[in-house]
């Protein structure tokens, strides 16, 4: 760890001023940057701290949604009531991630800003495009069994690896951004970059913007799954996972909303998957078309080839499930 | 007064079931356990010593080559670095379980990623450590390092390998035979307390608090390292937490800490990072098995053979014993094994949980289940077809063997269903469900240990070795092994542990802890109570002695006249070793569900079935048992070192990445403990538990994954991507 400055920002214009400083990061549970900053793959001069900014609470919106503050807790917003009965998906994928410690001081925002989990991402002694641009990716000939089928780049083939955020994009709920620019709104599935040639960029955030919640739209109702695969039953991330809002009437796909994880750099969300499902009735083979849309480009790197099948088996598995429940 | 028990006969007198105190055996809490829950039981770190200065290891980022320059000036202006430490006498790899030598030393030499190369030792652990990655180290890099065990010509373990008649005719001949290769990935102790040392300077006295689990072997290590008299160095391990075979030897930190606190004239601390003890103490070896089975069209087996390749760094004696058990578990008269040893550039290989069997038995195990199957008779029936009279290669009897025992009452309490067997039979919403089978083995370690008794005028008594306790209750044992032989209660007991300066034991390690310091304890209790008998006038056999009294009413403070009375227990295994074949063994029973579209494996259910001799506490060993079953678990499912191909660096080098099993992975474990008094293997008729537990179990999940779902893997562990490769549609 190098020696940092540590400052309580008092407010967000000046969480802002401070950030936007090269070499400041905002800690919010600090549960990921603390890690990454032992390791020197994180070397910020100053941390601003950004929990006393009052944009910790979940609250109801005008329209009937749920606005998630930043600095919520992942607890706090996975037991939330309202999360609960209105956005299980939510629930369920963030109690599907980590474990009950880590989820109590990890934040919203810092969940969606978490970093990969690549082994030489964290070793500051391999290459890494990510961390040092420019040196080389060591995972794409190296051990790459959690990394990316979709999105990758020849760059970068990195995961995101968050649940929480899977579960967001399936819902459609957007982020809110705070910055000496003022306040925007970005919708979920674009607040994740594709690696492309600058892997380092992982997110919209510019210098200086803090993310000051999450809002989701009103809720939906339907059948609300969060499968997430894995060699250990927790503590372990994603080998692949799935979020799924689904409803059927008359028989048939009135919506399906899905969303995957351990993919990609991003939550994956392919809008042509849902389509492919809509107006029409189950069966297996209209599973298998919407997991060879989602999957047309996909690749692998050796180690995480498995990864292609395994998509279009839990794809499958989250399908019937839903269906059997919907119907 | 030391008295000095060599034991060359079984011992069946069973001495210690005519106490009666009546405390051996029984279920007590760990004495310690109070004082760990409630953090103030210290561990090798968490001693306050005066102005104690902090060092972090610097570990290199080559394969291969030499340092040819370590730039001291580059960190030494850091704020609060105080030194930086290269000595020649560093260690640069772990030293193997009773090496009792100095591991290799000279940091100079690079001969794998991540070893030590310097100690960087500053006012702060956060100043040392940023420093440690500071420093400016310059190589001479040698290309080519070997990194592929499969692709160098490996090294023949000779005095493992065993031909016995013509086992290639006798699979040609065979009505049922079996020609399968396994492999197992490495794995990581993955103790919980990372390895670390205090060390202090008394002119040219040193005083090292540290975390290790053999003392005796360890001061003679540490000794060697520095150049010193082993007289003029104490070790000091009260509690630790955890070992798994990764602190039977001195690690780097070890050497470290010394040199760097007599070089800058102050007690240093080092400790190990979580990612440096997974990258520089010891991994286990990666295997690649090939068994050969030939039987009878009922079963028997003709022919045995297992050959195995592990692999280790150029310069280390150990080799994975993989086929420790398969020496003598089964019979068949035709028997080829063979251990052959690939010299690779990764880490040092050394003993982890069950160095051996822990890998080797869920091959041999899931071979029997294959075969089972062809022969189709039930695989508990094919087990016990095939226990051998005596051990098949020596001219040996067994000193006990509860396989049988084990089989049975395991099935029993299971509910074992022995009907007809075939895979994909149950099915519950995406779960196949199955169950499966193992026998259990590891063989009988023991060793030479002493510790002092002293019956202390008052009535109460004190144990005194440096034996270690790593988590598994040595402490209390010993409490209630003095307790039944004096007839006191376990709490009128003091234990005290891990000081070189007490008596010396063999310390933890290779499940030899408690029988070999119990029996020690056992003969300076026994001489105590000749002493006392005396005093009574009767003879030690007619003594009887509880809460603190004889029978006949006369109270211990009493007899001892104020005068305190101290023996010290020396016990020795002798020819006894040479007669037998002694070992532990059991049965493992699994019930698991396999989901049809992911892969993924979830234990439902499972039960062990163990024999080892006399049980001492029947908590602390079903707690032993349900740990070796947990770690099963790991084996069978989760657990892989993942090491890079172009370095052989270890990529997963921490918890989050290498995958123990977690608590819900682990379901209710049921324990069956099958008791017997084994007279050969210790006077108090005690053999090892805690590796038992582990040796085998990961076969009975591999056979009820092949019994749930019909993948029949032969890699473990059986991860969702292996086990969807394997499924049948
Ligand atoms: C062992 C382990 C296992 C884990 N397993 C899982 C898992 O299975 N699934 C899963 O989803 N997650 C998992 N996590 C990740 C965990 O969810 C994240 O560490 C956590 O959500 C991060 O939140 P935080 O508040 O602690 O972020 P911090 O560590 O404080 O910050 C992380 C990053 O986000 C930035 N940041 C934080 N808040 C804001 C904000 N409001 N605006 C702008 N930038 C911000 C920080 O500058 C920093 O760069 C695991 C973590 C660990 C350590
Ligand atoms: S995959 Fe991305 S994060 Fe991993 S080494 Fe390559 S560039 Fe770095």
């Amino acid at each position: 760890m190098r020696p940092f400055q540590y400052t309580r920002a008092p407010s967000l214009a000046e969480a802002s001023d401070m950030t936007a400083g090269e070499d400041t990061l905002a800690i919010a549970g600090g549960t990921n940057l603390l890690d990454l900053m032992k390791l020197q793959v994180e070397t910020p001069g100053q941390l601003a701290d950004i929990n006393r900014l009052g944009i910790a609470d979940v609250e109801d919106t005008d329209d009937g949604g749920l606005r998630l503050g930043a600095l919520a807790t992942n607890t706090e917003t996975a037991v939330h009531q309202r999360v609960r009965a209105d956005y299980p998906v939510l629930s369920r994928a963030i109690l599907a991630g980590a474990t009950q410690q880590l989820r109590n001081k990890a934040t919203n925002g810092g969940n969606l800003c978490q970093r990969t989990r690549c082994f030489y991402f964290t070793n500051i002694d391999q290459p890494c495009n990510k961390r040092e641009p420019g040196t080389g990716c060591g995972a794409i000939d190296g051990i790459a069994k959690l990394h990316a089928v979709l999105g990758t780049s020849d760059q970068c083939i990195a995961t995101y690896p968050g649940d929480m955020a899977v579960a967001l994009s399936a819902l459609g709920a957007t982020v809110q951004i705070s910055g000496d620019k003022g306040e925007r709104s970005v919708p979920v599935r674009d607040f994740h970059l594709l690696p492309g040639d600058t892997p380092w960029i992982e997110n919209v955030l510019e210098a200086g913007e803090i993310i000051t919640g999450i809002t989701l739209p009103p809720p939906v109702g339907g059948t609300q799954i969060y499968r997430k695969v894995r060699e250990r039953s927790s503590y372990a991330f994603a080998l692949v996972s799935v979020a799924a809002i689904v409803e059927l009437k008359d028989g048939k796909f009135s919506r399906a909303d899905l969303a995957f994880g351990g993919l990609a750099h991003k939550p994956w969300h392919d809008p042509r998957v849902g389509e492919a499902l809509l107006g029409q009735p189950p069966s297996d083979a209209l599973f298998d078309k919407a997991a060879n849309i989602l999957l047309e480009d996909a690749r692998g790197f050796g180690e995480n080839d498995f990864k292609i099948p395994l998509t279009r088996r839990t794809l499958h598995a989250v399908l019937v499930q839903a269906t059997e429940k919907a119907a | 007064m030391t008295v000095h028990f060599k034991q060359d006969e079984p011992d069946n007198s069973n001495r210690l079931d005519g106490m009666k105190q009546g405390v051996l055996g029984k279920p007590l809490p760990r004495i310690e356990g109070l004082a760990k829950v409630t953090g103030t039981a210290p561990y090798a770190a968490e001693y306050h010593i005066d102005d104690c200065a902090e060092g972090v290891l610097v570990t290199s980022t080559i394969t291969r080559g030499e340092v040819t320059s370590v730039d001291r000036a580059s960190v030494l202006s850091m704020p609060g670095v105080i030194a930086v430490v290269d000595d020649e006498k560093l260690c640069t790899r772990a030293a193997q379980g009773t090496a009792n030598e100095a591991p290799m030393q000279g940091p100079g030499q690079v001969c794998y990623w991540g070893q030590p190369i310097a100690l960087v030792v500053a006012e702060t652990f956060e100043q040392a450590r940023d420093a440690a990655k500071h420093l400016k180290v310059e190589y001479r890099e040698e290309n080519g390092a070997a990194l592929d065990p499969n692709a160098v010509e490996p090294e023949e373990q000779e005095d493992e390998t065993v031909h016995q008649g013509d086992l290639a005719h006798a699979m040609a001949k065979a009505a049922h035979s079996v020609d399968v290769t396994y492999t197992t990935k490495g794995h990581a102790s993955a103790a919980m307390e990372p390895h670390a040392a205090i060390a202090q300077w008394d002119g040219d006295k040193l005083t090292v608090h540290a975390s290790l689990q053999m003392l005796n072997y360890n001061i003679t290590e540490l000794a060697d390292a520095l150049d010193m008299e082993e007289e003029n160095i104490r070790l000091i391990s009260r509690f630790v937490g955890g070992g798994f075979g990764s602190k039977l030897g001195i690690s780097e930190e070890v050497v470290a800490a010394a040199l760097a606190a007599k070089q800058i004239g102050r007690p240093v601390r080092v400790v190990q990072s979580r990612q440096q003890v997974f990258q520089t103490v010891m991994r286990r070896s990666e295997t690649t098995q090939r068994l050969r089975l030939a039987a009878d069209s009922d079963g028997k087996l003709t022919g045995f053979g297992h050959e195995a390749l592990v692999s280790n760094l150029p310069g280390e004696s150990f080799a994975e014993p993989v086929l420790q058990s398969s020496h003598f578990l089964y019979g068949g008269e035709n028997r080829e094994l063979m251990l052959k040893v690939a010299r690779i550039h990764r880490m040092t290989a050394g003993s982890v949980r069950a160095p051996g069997e822990a890998v080797g038995m869920p091959a041999l195990e899931g071979a029997m289940d294959v075969l089972a199957e062809k022969v189709g008779i039930d695989p508990v029936e094919l087990r016990l077809r095939n226990i051998p009279e005596q051990d098949p290669e020596e001219d040996l009897p067994f000193s006990s063997h509860k396989l049988a025992d084990c089989l049975k009452q395991g099935a029993e309490a299971f509910g074992w269903d022995n009907g007809p067997r075939k895979p994909r039979q149950r099915r519950e919403g995406e779960w196949w469900i199955g169950t499966g089978m193992a026998s259990a083995a590891r063989v009988h370690n023991i060793a030479e240990a002493k510790a002092r008794v002293t019956l202390k005028a008052d009535g109460t008594a004190l144990v005194e070795t440096d034996m270690t306790d790593i988590g598994t209750g040595t402490y209390t044992i010993l409490a209630q092994i003095a307790g039944e032989m004096l007839g006191l209660d376990p709490e009128q007991v003091l234990v005290e542990l891990g000081d070189t300066r007490h008596p010396r034991g063999p310390g933890s390690g290779g499940s030899w802890g408690a029988a070999s310091i119990g029996s020690a304890v056992y003969v300076a209790c026994k001489v105590i109570r000749e002493e006392l008998a005396k005093k009574v006038g009767i003879s030690e056999e007619e003594l009887e002695l509880s809460e603190g009294k004889t029978a006949t009413g006369e109270s211990l403070t009493d007899l001892l006249e104020g005068n305190d009375l101290a023996r010290e227990g020396h016990y020795e295994p002798g020819d006894i070793e040479d007669d037998y074949t002694a070992s532990g063994f059991g049965a493992f029973f699994a019930e698991v569900r396999v989901n049809h579209y992911t892969g993924e494996t979830r234990v439902e259910r499972m039960l062990g079935a163990f024999g080892f001799g006399r049980v001492l506490n029947a908590k602390t060993a079903r707690s032993q048992c349900i740990g070796g079953i947990t770690w099963s678990i790991g084996v069978a499912l989760t657990e892989a070192l993942e090491f890079d191909p172009r370095d052989g660096h270890l990529v997963n080098c921490d918890l989050a990445e290498y995958h123990v099993p977690v608590h819900r992975d682990v379901p209710d474990l049921e324990v069956v403990l099958v008791e017997e008094r084994d007279g050969a293997a210790s006077p108090i008729q005690a053999k090892g538990i805690g590796e038992l537990g582990m040796c085998g179990g990961a076969a009975a999940i591999a056979n009820a994954i092949y019994n749930a779902c019909g993948a029949r893997l032969y890699d473990y562990p059986m991860t969702p991507d292996r086990v969807l490769a394997a499924m049948p549609d």
